[in-house]
């Protein structure tokens, strides 16, 4: 018998159905890890989805969760694009929570102005925290990876000294927090939930606008063309460094704007980083390779990831287990979802010869 | 304390603490010598210190746990060699893959040994007539089996690397897989097993950790040093001899930041140290490959292609 492999380019339906029976499988994968270590599957997966999708509440909480995650998602959705491998989206959430705590924290600053400054200020300390390691790459040459990655580290640590050192509050005894926001620098959420809308809001104009980027305009056709042939891009006078600034530009605001929504949104102060971001921003990167690069992909994504966070606290309460157990699905679905690309990719074709 | 022993102190703090990055260098060096760029240390790392914590614990037996922790490395680094080798998968996206999964399962398995100090930890193993020597003594053969292997290891796999004929199949995989593979060498069998080797070292340098350093277990104990050891390796410039001097610059680096907190420096302040250095040391390692035109294998991150793909 021989195995041949044929190149082949997949529809839309067999992508879909592919991404599909790869997500079932890194779950049958993940369940088999929960059985090797004395976790019955059955009663995890249930509780995941009953506390993830089961009720309204529940299913408001998934939203709350997706939010950052479309944010943070269709920002590197971007970036990956161009094949600059951002992975600081959570360093640059939390620069973007810390830029919304200096704002409401600021008696200076008009009440009213407030809530649209902080996401202002926001998308620009997001932005510069990615710029940074952008900058490095276009000019130095830098891997960008561990560039982005040694600013979350140091990002979260100046969150912690920011909670516990100078801007820790000062009725908040032994906490290490800051002090309360006033209400003016709360953004206001759905009745009855945690959804604070603005930015959800913002989350789904910023799909639209990434759509529209990629499909109409020539900057992004650039993007597009640097990821994939960065040669070729070279030959059509196109600036590496001006779409590497660009496209670090966009996602690291996009990731700021998920800070402020959760700093102002959820907690109304600035907490140590754990408390702050679920791992939005590394999640995030789960979100954006699962919805293939693609802005409606992402935030189809960002409900699976949402619900799977919320499923992942629920379960963290009732089987004791550690909340970076949800790890293992995010590993496990995009190992998976690789295998899936490569035989979406190629045809697998069994010829059989007698004898 | 005197400055003798506060330097013996420091010394010594920094060959424990540059041990386990030393390990994923070396490491991360074969594998990007053979042309694979494995982002999965970090999560190869954690599993080593959770799977050596846990078997020397249940055994008793600390060296059993180190070797599981090799074995389960190795075994962690064959899902990204078969993404990245066989399946052609994009490297980046595997190793945050592999990086991730280790996480979330070492957090799963260590649930039960948190809070728990190991009974056994990894003992030193005095090299007694040198300990006499003043400063140097006390701090350099005082360590334990894995500081001391670790160096020597490192220059063995110069040896290899640089002088011997599996070296020059190695690089030449890394540099032009095509033209190795019309010389008759096997590109995917030895981009699988230095990727493998590779997978050895981390879950050693990750036993390190939870079986001598600590030792004890704590989830995300790595703390980033998975990472670190990817900056390492193009600061060492693909050099198991320039990694020495990396590791350690990081394990001084590390050593200080705990010298230094109880002079009232904000220790959150003090634990960026190692994380801003790594930047710095990138942008040195990148800086001179680039003058010097050598380091970075060509093909590193490129899947290898045959033209014929009848298996």
């Amino acid at each position: 018998m021989k195995i041949k492999l044929e190149k082949r380019s997949p529809g839309t339906i067999t992508t879909l159905y592919i991404t599909f029976l790869s997500i079932i499988l890194a779950l049958g994968v993940s369940a088999l890890i929960f059985e090797s270590q004395g976790v019955n599957p059955l009663i995890a997966y249930k509780e995941i989805f009953v506390g993830a999708f089961g009720s309204v509440y529940g299913f408001s909480e998934t939203v709350v969760k997706a939010i950052p995650l479309i944010l943070c998602g269709v920002g590197l959705s971007i970036a990956f694009r161009a094949k600059i491998w951002n992975i600081g989206a959570e360093g640059q959430l939390l620069m973007g929570a810390v830029a919304a705590t200096w704002i409401a924290l600021n008696n200076n600053i008009p009440p009213n102005l407030k809530i649209s400054l902080m996401f202002i200020v926001g998308f620009m300390c997001g932005a510069i925290w990615a710029l940074i390691p952008g900058f490095l790459r276009a000019k130095l040459n830098a891997n960008e990876v561990i560039t982005t990655l040694m600013m979350n580290y140091i990002a979260m640590e100046l969150v912690k000294y920011l909670v516990v050192g100078p801007w820790k509050g000062a009725g908040e005894w032994g906490f290490p927090q800051t002090s309360i926001f006033p209400k003016s620098a709360w953004i206001p959420t759905i009745a009855k939930t945690r959804i604070h809308y603005l930015t959800l809001i913002i989350a789904f104009s910023s799909t639209i606008f990434t759509y529209i980027l990629f499909v109409r305009t020539k900057v992004g056709y650039e993007i597009k063309v640097v990821g994939d042939n960065p040669e070729a891009a070279r030959y059509a006078g196109i600036s590496h460094f001006k779409i590497v600034m660009l496209v670090m530009l966009l996602s690291g605001g996009l990731a700021g704007i998920a800070g402020v929504g959760e700093v102002a949104g959820i907690h109304h102060r600035l907490r140590p980083p754990e408390g702050i971001s679920a791992g939005y921003g590394y999640t995030a990167i789960i979100v954006s390779w699962l919805g293939k690069l693609n802005p409606l992909g992402v935030i189809v994504a960002s409900i699976l990831f949402g619900g799977l966070l919320v499923g992942g606290d629920a379960i963290q309460v009732s089987l004791g287990l550690p909340s970076a157990v949800i790890n293992i699905f995010n590993g496990a679905i995009l190992t998976l979802i690789l295998i899936g690309e490569y035989l979406a990719n190629y045809k697998i074709k069994f010829e059989f010869r007698g004898g | 304390m005197n400055l003798e022993s506060a330097i013996a102190s420091l010394l010594y703090a920094t060959l424990r603490a540059g041990t386990p990055l030393l390990l994923g260098t070396l490491g991360e060096v074969y594998a990007e010598r053979s042309g694979v760029m494995n982002l999965g240390v970090e999560g190869m790392m954690i599993m080593g210190a959770v799977v050596a914590f846990g078997v020397s614990l249940s055994t008793k037996n600390v060296l059993l746990g180190i070797l599981a922790a090799a074995l389960i490395g190795g075994l962690l680094s064959l899902i990204h060699a078969f993404l990245s080798i066989s399946l052609r998968a994009n490297q980046v996206v595997s190793g945050i893959a592999l990086t991730t999964l280790g996480l979330g399962v070492s957090s799963l398995i260590g649930r039960r040994y948190i809070g728990i100090p190991l009974p056994n930890p990894l003992s030193p193993l005095l090299l007694k007539p040198l300990t006499n020597i003043p400063v140097l003594g006390k701090s350099l053969f005082n360590q334990d089996i894995i500081v001391y292997m670790s160096i020597i290891l490192a220059v063995i796999l110069w040896l290899i690397l640089f002088k011997t004929s599996i070296g020059i199949r190695i690089r030449s995989v890394g540099e032009n897989p095509a033209a190795a593979d019309a010389a008759g060498v096997n590109v995917f069998l030895i981009r699988y097993l230095c990727v493998f080797f590779g997978g050895v070292l981390s879950g050693i340098g990750g036993a390190y950790l939870s079986v001598a350093y600590f030792p004890s277990w704590r989830e995300g104990m790595t703390m980033g040093m998975g990472w670190i050891v990817i900056g390492l390796t193009i600061f060492a410039m693909w050099n198991p001899l320039r990694a020495i001097v990396g590791a350690y610059l990081f394990g001084g680096i590390m050593a200080l930041q705990f010298k230094l907190q109880p002079m009232g420096i904000s220790p959150n302040l003090l634990a960026m140290l190692p994380y801003a250095s790594t930047i710095v040391a990138l942008l040195i390692g990148t800086s001179e490959t680039m003058r010097k035109r050598i380091g970075a294998p060509l093909a590193l991150g490129i899947p290898y292609e045959r033209e014929e793909k009848t298996y």
